[in-house]
């Protein structure tokens, strides 16, 4: 019990200051989604990486390190190659959303293209890529309010518990609220993940070095990659498609528009790689469990690191680790929320119906947070997945909106609606016909080499994607330039 | 920087920097084919792990580099808003 009240006294904490960040505002649709663009470095700083370190971070990233051992670094490869993209991609997207007061990511592709229709199939991208982040979200409460319950609270209970937490959280607070108990968190975070890296390896093993080599030596070829499946073509493939995709996220890409300055990225893009070694105690821990708890299988794997606090430590310091471990679930959740919520209502409801008021859509869009979470909720209880890879299949989603994104940006540009929107279609089509039919590149094209069928499905939808695009935009081109240019220099 | 020497720091900023960009590419995506092996051990981390974690730290040296070396991080903060 002393554990479970530690952490329902860490949620009572984070409402608290997300009703005091809202105490005091008027919350229109741009104050509560983007905070009224008036955050400035640390602020950013914290809500990227409040980002960053999500359940996947505690949870996915130990569990994988546990589990799959070498194929987990991919974790650690693909922020710091995101943040040196981030220098030269979000200047221009800050501006141009300024400019013309965006609030989604959808909006900036119509504003872009002049196109609500291309608006509405990216928001509709971004809310299906974010529907398997959200359950792993979900997945990853249920796993702590459970663990820490030592048995006492069923997992399926303890994902009601974590999802109605979730919801009235977000529908208290808004940004400000993620962005204060961003604060809170990630100070929680760093001492705790940075002690148990550190205090676990050497309980079990008696060192960090000590256990790598009595790991290596109890599993040989465990600490790195195989020569086929997750193997350094898999691991290069899925680094490049996380990079790409780092900022594809409809949350990120706004969170983006909170800032003040561009600077505040570019100064960003140089600290927060450095942050990202945080993820080496995650994977500490998560070899140490191998040691401290063995024997977790497929999904459980997920598991150990809650496993091994529960093994080494008294129940207080359980709550504390698993309180933090909800307030990573809880801020990236309820922008993911907040944002799928915004989505659907700006970029979807109002193409179907353009006369609605700014008040409509605002209220719609509260409407619909709990109505994604029951969804969320759903898919969460017909599970099964590990954390790791439901964001894989989230990535891979979402990285199909980069082409369009990045070709849409130079001031002359080659792509046009009709290119960008068949090339996210065709993309995320390749992603869901493999994935649904459990297809791989090695069934599909078994004369290929086995590097190339090792590749992420993600990245070979990106090259489909690609191509699609260059070749319907050369075809629609034509036709299309006389009314590009006035609308590329547009300024509404 | 100067005025007079304008031109050269815009070549600067649209050729070397974007190189000195793809330098953490090569290091991570291009590295991992040949860094695939436990030894030797470095810090107590294995090969391949020390191996990410150096260009983890590297990718934020050259940032910190690029955001040195370019012209626009010179200019006061009003000069890069939007005047809408």
């Amino acid at each position: 019990m002393t554990a479970l009240v530690v952490i329902a006294a860490f949620l009572l904490v984070a409402i608290a200051l997300g009703v005091r960040a809202r105490s005091g505002r008027d919350m229109s649709l741009e104050e509560w989604s983007v905070g009224g663009r008036g955050f400035g470095t640390v602020f950013v700083f914290l809500l990227l990486a409040g980002e960053l370190y999500t359940t996947f971070t505690f949870l996915g990233a130990s569990g994988w390190a546990y589990g799959k051992g070498g194929p987990a670094l991919y974790i650690l490869g693909y922020a710091s190659l995101a943040y040196v993209i981030s220098y030269w991609l979000l200047p221009p997207v800050w501006r141009f959303a300024k400019e013309h007061r965006l609030v989604s990511q959808s909006d900036f592709f119509v504003q872009k293209f002049d196109s609500p229709v291309l608006g509405a199939l990216v928001a509709l991208v971004g809310v299906v890529a974010m529907v398997p982040y959200l359950v792993l979200q979900l997945t990853g409460m249920g796993i702590i309010v459970s663990a820490s319950s030592y048995g006492h609270v069923s997992p399926h209970v303890a994902v009601v518990i974590g999802t109605l937490a979730l919801t009235a959280y977000v529908t208290v607070s808004g940004i400000h609220g993620s962005a204060w108990t961003a604060v809170v968190k990630d100070a929680l975070i760093l001492g705790i993940v940075v002690f148990l890296g550190i205090y676990l390896p050497l309980h079990y093993s008696g060192g960090i070095g000590k256990m790598f080599h009595s790991i290596d030596a109890a599993r040989p070829g465990f600490l790195t990659l195989p020569h086929s499946g997750l193997s350094p073509a898999w691991f290069a493939s899925t680094v490049l498609l996380s990079a790409l995709g780092f900022y594809m996220w409809p949350h990120t890409f706004s969170a983006v528009y909170s800032a003040k300055d561009p600077r505040a990225f570019r100064r960003n893009a140089v600290f927060l790689p450095l942050y990202q070694l945080v993820l080496l105690f995650v994977f500490f821990a998560g070899f140490a469990a191998i040691i401290a708890v063995p024997g977790l299988k497929g999904s459980d794997m997920d598991l150990s690191l809650l496993n091994t606090t529960v093994k080494t430590f008294d129940p207080w310091f359980v709550g504390v680790v698993g309180g933090t471990g909800m307030l990573t679930a809880l801020v990236p959740g309820s922008l993911l929320l907040m944002t799928s919520a915004t989505c659907l209502a700006k970029n979807v409801y109002r193409l179907a119906r353009p006369d609605a008021t700014d008040r409509t859509v605002g209220r719609l869009a509260k409407l619909l947070v709990p109505v994604l979470s029951a969804v969320a909720l759903l898919f969460t209880f017909n599970g099964g997945s590990t954390i790791v890879n439901l964001l894989l299949m989230g990535y891979a989603l979402v990285t199909q909106l980069f082409p369009a994104l990045l070709l849409s940006l130079p001031s002359r540009r080659f792509v046009t609606k009709q290119g960008a929107a068949a090339g996210i279609v065709s993309g995320v089509a390749t992603v869901a016909v493999v994935t649904l039919t459990g297809t791989t590149l090695a069934d599909l094209l078994p004369f290929l080499p086995q590097p190339v069928k090792d590749l992420n499905v993600g990245v070979v939808a990106l090259l489909v994607n690609t191509a699609v695009l260059f070749a319907v935009s050369a075809a629609t081109r034509a036709s299309t330039v006389p009314s590009a240019v006035p609308v590329a220099g547009d300024a509404t | 920087m100067s005025p007079a020497r304008k031109p050269g720091s815009t070549r600067t900023s649209r050729v070397l920097l974007p190189l000195l960009g793809a330098v953490p590419f090569v290091g991570i995506l291009g590295g991992i084919f040949f860094v695939n092996r436990v030894t030797p051990y470095v810090l107590g981390l294995p090969f391949i792990l020390f191996w990410v974690v150096l260009w983890v730290v590297l990718g934020s040296v050259v940032t910190a580099v690029i955001y040195r070396l370019d012209p626009g991080n010179r200019e006061p903060v009003e000069a890069e808003e939007v005047s809408s």
